[in-house]
């Protein structure tokens, strides 16, 4: 039978989303985060904002985690915030990671990304964090 | 939570979000009985094909050129794409939707990664339940993506009607397509990476070995067809033939395949029910101390 719902690994889509083409970064915690025990849907580079909305729709995953490097961080996470919340998904944690400056985190909490990890973050807080604030289900 | 008809139908009309949810109910096992058999009550007789093959052989990248073909044709398609759980941790990567992120945005296509959660078959003990949700949704065909599979992971055979086996250039020679398996649950073979040497050789000696199968053999040997996904070359040959398999479907194969999904849900209903029966923990407890067989018990729970 199935595991009881305690038991059920909690899903997360990473994705990459714009231009920037290194994704050393995601990958890394892509196998960190299986190695903690969670579901990671890998997507791939280059992911428009509705590419990843539509993904994470789908794959009804509990955190969406992006990693973006290439400064458009102000731009494109707010969009991507609002697609997801438009197609319904309110309870979907969104995380960013990367290379974002202090001074823009603010704005982005904002807008409803939950939290920002920058350069130094471990592994193990992230999972940390995920298992804290990701939704609940059952 | 809305009653399942509802959200049946939601889907139906192309509600993706409750599809998804749904997916996710299925999988984690929190629906009752007749809740699984409305989904197939609901279902469109939609064709199921399995893709299966080694890792890397570029079983994604085909898929993501098949539904090119297919969404050409007006149909729209559902995937299931399985990845391998960590027998240590229980946590996966699931990467086969990156090969189909072309496919973004359009609502004629839902793809869904699903991990393998502990089952050794290739699949998950879950993915014939999701497989009938979007095939209830209206998706035709159904494609199931195994994880990559080496020689036995055979379970796809058994739930899919057409089997796909994918296989790459310089897979070894003919003594690896002449051992029992994989090979021979395929319905078509596609030797894939057409464009690496040795594509052609590959395919000329696999029809060569599988065209010598007799004895109690009764199938037909399976075509073998020569693709790449990257650029689409014989993708639609491909399609052609799945399609071919399908039509070809006789009342026996049928039978087989309902037989497969009773028994699925004999096993599955049979276990629920045990398990939520009043004497499930003194039986258990009793073969714990020995004072019972396994099967002892079984047959009591059963009675």
């Amino acid at each position: 039978m199935t595991a009881d719902a305690s038991a059920r690994p909690i899903r997360v889509l990473l994705a990459k989303p714009g231009l920037d083409g290194h994704d050393r970064g995601a990958k890394v915690l892509a196998r960190g985060l299986r190695d903690e025990g969670f579901e990671v849907i890998y997507t791939g580079l280059r992911q428009t904002p509705e590419m990843v909305a539509d993904a994470a729709e789908q794959e009804d995953v509990d955190v969406v985690g992006l990693s973006i490097l290439s400064g458009a961080h102000m731009t494109l996470l707010p969009r991507i915030v609002e697609l997801i919340r438009a197609k319904g998904l309110d309870d979907v944690l969104v995380a960013a990671g990367g290379i974002i400056p202090d001074a823009d985190v603010a704005s982005l909490k904002a807008v409803g990304v939950a939290e920002v990890f920058g350069p130094g973050t471990t592994i193990g807080q992230v999972a940390t964090y995920f298992r804290d604030h990701a939704r609940r289900r059952g | 939570m809305a009653e399942l008809a509802d959200r049946l139908r939601d889907a139906q009309a192309g509600d993706r979000r409750v599809l998804a949810r749904l997916l996710t109910d299925l999988e984690d096992g929190t629906l009752a009985g007749p809740e699984l058999g409305a989904v197939f009550a609901a279902g469109h007789d939609a064709h199921l094909v399995g893709v299966t093959g080694p890792p890397g052989s570029g079983k994604s990248t085909l898929v993501n050129a098949l539904i090119r073909t297919w969404r050409g044709q007006g149909r729209r398609v559902g995937v299931i794409a399985v990845d391998p759980s960590s027998p240590v941790t229980g946590g996966a990567i699931m990467g086969d939707r990156i090969r189909m992120m072309e496919h973004a945005g359009d609502d004629g296509v839902f793809v869904r990664s699903m991990a393998s959660r502990g089952a050794l078959g290739g699949l998950a003990a879950a993915t014939w339940l999701t497989a009938g949700a979007l095939d209830a949704a209206g998706y035709d065909p159904v494609v199931i993506e195994t994880v990559g599979a080496g020689q036995s992971e055979v379970d796809i055979a058994t739930l899919a009607e057409t089997t796909v086996v994918v296989e790459a250039p310089e897979m070894g020679d003919e003594v690896q397509a002449i051992k029992a398996g994989l090979l021979e649950v395929a319905d078509v073979i596609v030797v894939n990476k057409g464009d690496r040497p040795g594509a052609d050789r590959a395919a000329r000696q696999l029809k060569a070995m599988l065209s010598t199968a007799g004895g109690r053999v009764a199938r037909p040997a399976p075509p073998v067809l020569v693709t790449t996904a990257t650029t689409g070359a014989g993708v639609d040959g491909l399609a052609e033939a799945i399609a071919a398999h399908r039509a070809a479907r006789t009342p026996e194969r049928r039978r087989v395949h309902a037989a497969e999904l009773v028994r699925r849900a004999l096993a599955n209903r049979a276990i629920a029910r045990a398990v939520a029966g009043p004497s499930w923990d003194e039986t258990v407890a009793a073969v714990a101390d020995r004072r019972l067989d396994p099967f002892a018990a079984a047959d009591a729970l059963l009675d």
